[in-house]
């Protein structure tokens, strides 16, 4: 019996140290969300800024930039997956890599092939556990994402892009670039405290909206083509970096939750455990103390015959 | 106040200044110019790099600007850049 009772004992120890660690991933976790959500509304004036000059540029320029038309065919479509360098985020990452992976499905079925782009090491190590190739991949900043991330990947997909697919996979073709037709962003929308649901979008070629209304008449400095030659490359970083902060929210906002919820039932845990230590323990003392009733009732009555 | 020009300087990670000014001053890749209220609707690259001055009556505001562009519309005027320093003083005109 005893060894049940140091057994109990252990495993309460065992399940507090646990909750101290997921106790603190929760304390951290939820202060980064406040600071992630401020980073979002921070960076919108920029966002809704450049929104605004490249529909109002896009209704002016004669609209034949490569960023800005769809290719007559398809052949190849890039994926830029954006995943957690860190895991305890509950079911963060796995719903980003299953929408990657339908999103994927569909276009293998219009008859695109597939070239991956991720950020983020959890999502890194999925593909290469499954030996499936990736183009590029950059890791260290889910958390904290910096404009300058961004920009890097920025400035890779739209590379490719320009490129375009114009060899076959085994061979990067002339240019040395495994061009793409397409870009696709996979990340995780910030709905609410509760609710986060991964999206995947169009990147380029962008579907700019004109403007409803009239448009006042701009003057250009240089002429609209070079301006939106300039302008384009930067509302895709801008996009990007869109999608990074709101996924920093996201996966702070859903390791919370899982965080929450290690906690809370590590707290069942202990309860279980220590009523079953207890009454172990009662059951101890109870089996003593009979023992030793016992014990005596016998020696009275041997004394008793002699 | 009358003719006041309503600045908007914003930056990728944040909004950095926001308020009335009687001037803005940027330097585009066509060449400098000066934005009071009531300038026509315009579009333009900033050069690189670039120094947006914003003269107000409570002081002169100075920008380092990387990456900018210039928007002015009826509504006033909007400096997009990708990173924006205050200038500091000893380059301040």
């Amino acid at each position: 019996m005893p060894a049940q009772l140091q057994a109990m004992r252990r495993k309460i120890r065992t399940v507090k140290s646990i909750k101290k660690i997921t106790k603190a991933q929760e304390l951290v976790a939820t202060s980064r969300i406040a600071r992630a959500q401020e980073r979002v509304g921070a960076a919108r004036p920029y966002a809704d800024a450049i929104t605004q000059v490249l529909s109002a540029l896009a209704s002016k320029a004669a609209i034949d930039h490569p960023l800005l038309v769809p290719r007559e065919r398809v052949r190849r479509a890039g994926v830029l997956l954006i995943t957690s360098d860190r895991g305890l985020a509950g079911g963060y990452n796995i719903n980003a890599i299953r929408t990657a992976e339908q999103l994927m499905a569909r276009l293998r079925e219009d008859g695109k092939e597939c070239v991956l782009y991720v950020i983020g090491r959890k999502g890194v190590a999925y593909y290469r556990f499954r030996n499936r190739p990736i183009e590029a991949s950059w890791t260290g900043f889910s958390e904290q994402p910096q404009f300058e991330n961004a920009r890097e990947v920025g400035e890779t997909l739209i590379k490719a892009f320009t490129a375009g697919a114009d060899d076959d996979l085994g061979d990067p073709g002339h240019d040395g670039v495994h061009g793409v037709d397409e870009l696709h962003v996979v990340s995780t929308q910030f709905r609410s405290l509760m609710t986060q649901a991964p999206a995947a979008n169009f990147l380029a070629p962008m579907q700019t909206e004109h403007a409803e209304g009239l448009l006042p008449a701009y003057e250009f400095e240089p002429d609209p083509e070079t301006l939106l030659d300039a302008l384009l490359p930067k509302y895709i970083n801008t996009r990007i970096f869109a999608a990074l902060l709101d996924s920093a929210a996201s996966e702070s906002a859903s390791r919370r939750r899982a965080m929450k919820a290690a906690s809370d039932n590590a707290d069942d845990l202990l309860t279980t455990y220590t009523r079953a230590m207890n009454s172990a323990r009662q059951a101890d003392i109870t089996q003593e103390i009979s023992e030793i009733v016992g014990g005596a009732n016998a020696l009275a009555a041997a004394g008793r015959e002699v | 106040m009358a003719n006041q020009l309503h600045v908007d300087v914003v930056s990728v990670e944040e909004k950095v200044w926001s308020g009335e000014a009687d001037m803005l001053v940027a330097r585009t890749t066509e060449g400098e110019l000066g934005i009071l209220h009531g300038h026509a609707p315009l579009l333009g690259q900033l050069a690189e790099p670039a120094q947006i001055r914003i003269k107000r009556p409570e002081g002169d505001l100075a920008y380092d600007v990387a990456g900018g562009f210039l928007s002015v519309d009826a509504n006033g005027a909007t400096v997009l850049a990708e990173s924006c320093q205050p200038a500091s003083a000893d380059t301040a005109h």
